[in-house]
């Protein structure tokens, strides 16, 4: 199955990258845009028995190494 | 006593500790491959400076699984001081041996410049040498040296008095433009509860003779002989 993992920064980490892009926005005229944070996003492919158990390991992966819990939430989709 | 200097793929600054070390400080030094088991009798282990693993994922995030950061830990376990310089306090962290992140600089620039930092503990075996106070003048080169750790945490390391250097101006305040990359409470290195474990952005290494600009990063690594001569001869790992 293919899963797809978004990884942000948490609510009160600064994002200067965020910024500079909603900077950027609202210089092209996009007046509306109200604020931008900029995260990761990962697609992995993976051989699961069950839905659930690709959860878990996904889960697992994601708290190891993909996501510093310190600084960063992630969420992810599963396609099948 | 002897120095171990870990080599990751992707350190850059792992000869500029060793020359300072050597020939500043006529020190006992050997280089370590991350591949390695971390093995023989050392009293003080540098995670140096660099990019390990093209800083891929985050900084730090993949060279905390290399095969000798399993006795990095354990050697810290055991009271053994580690000393993480910019790439390395970024792996520490990521490593947990050290509270909180490094994150991209609030600036989004790569800041290579010398600044000042100020002593703020001084009971520590990296800091020893020096006064509460004292203005070291150390360059920084770095992307990602924003200091972050959430509320409670900062609580925590104001308490246990973790927080051994700050970024400050030339008279030694706390000014809004005197913390370069936009570091939490201006905070440019941290130790760990046990005191045994010490992160910093700036480079020691690359202030240790006039030529370069200047010494002050001696004290650093002076600090750490004063502290292993003070507690006698012994190694910390057999």
């Amino acid at each position: 199955m293919r899963v797809k993992i978004f990884v942000y920064l948490k609510d009160g980490v600064l994002d200067p990258q965020g910024k500079a892009v909603e900077r950027s926005l609202h210089a092209l005229g996009y007046k509306e845009v109200q604020d931008v944070r900029m995260g990761k996003y990962l697609e992995v492919e993976l051989d699961a028995p069950s839905r659930q158990a690709a959860e878990e390991r996904i889960r697992e992966m994601c708290d190891k190494l993909l996501a510093n819990p310190v600084i960063e939430d992630y969420r992810f989709e599963i396609e099948e | 006593m002897r120095w171990g200097v870990i080599v990751f793929p992707g350190s850059c600054d792992e000869q500029d500790v060793y020359d300072c070390l050597k020939n500043n400080l006529r020190q006992k030094v050997d280089f370590l491959w991350h591949k390695d088991p971390l093995a023989g009798k050392f009293d003080c282990i540098v995670l140096p400076g660099g990019f390990s693993y093209g800083d891929y994922l985050r900084s730090g995030a993949m060279a905390r699984f290399s095969p000798i950061m399993k006795g990095v830990v354990e050697f810290a376990q055991k009271g053994g001081l580690v000393l993480g310089i910019c790439n390395g306090f970024q792996i520490l962290c990521e490593a947990g041996l050290l509270p909180g992140a490094l994150t991209r600089n609030a600036s989004l620039q790569f800041i290579c410049r010398r600044v000042f930092v100020r002593l703020e503990e001084t009971d520590t075996p990296f800091t020893c040498a020096g006064k509460k106070g004292q203005l070291l003048k150390l360059p920084i080169k770095h992307g990602e040296g924003c200091y972050y750790a959430d509320p409670t945490t900062l609580e925590r390391l104001h308490k246990n008095r973790q927080i051994l250097v700050r970024y400050v101006d030339a008279k030694g305040r706390t000014t809004p433009a005197a913390d370069p990359n936009g570091s939490l409470d201006h905070i440019a290195g941290v130790c760990n509860e046990g005191r045994n474990v010490f992160g910093l952005m700036p480079h020691p290494e690359d202030a240790g003779e006039k030529i370069l600009g200047g010494e002050d990063g001696l004290k650093i690594f002076s600090s750490v002989i004063e502290a292993c001569d003070k507690r006698g001869k012994r190694a910390w790992l057999d």
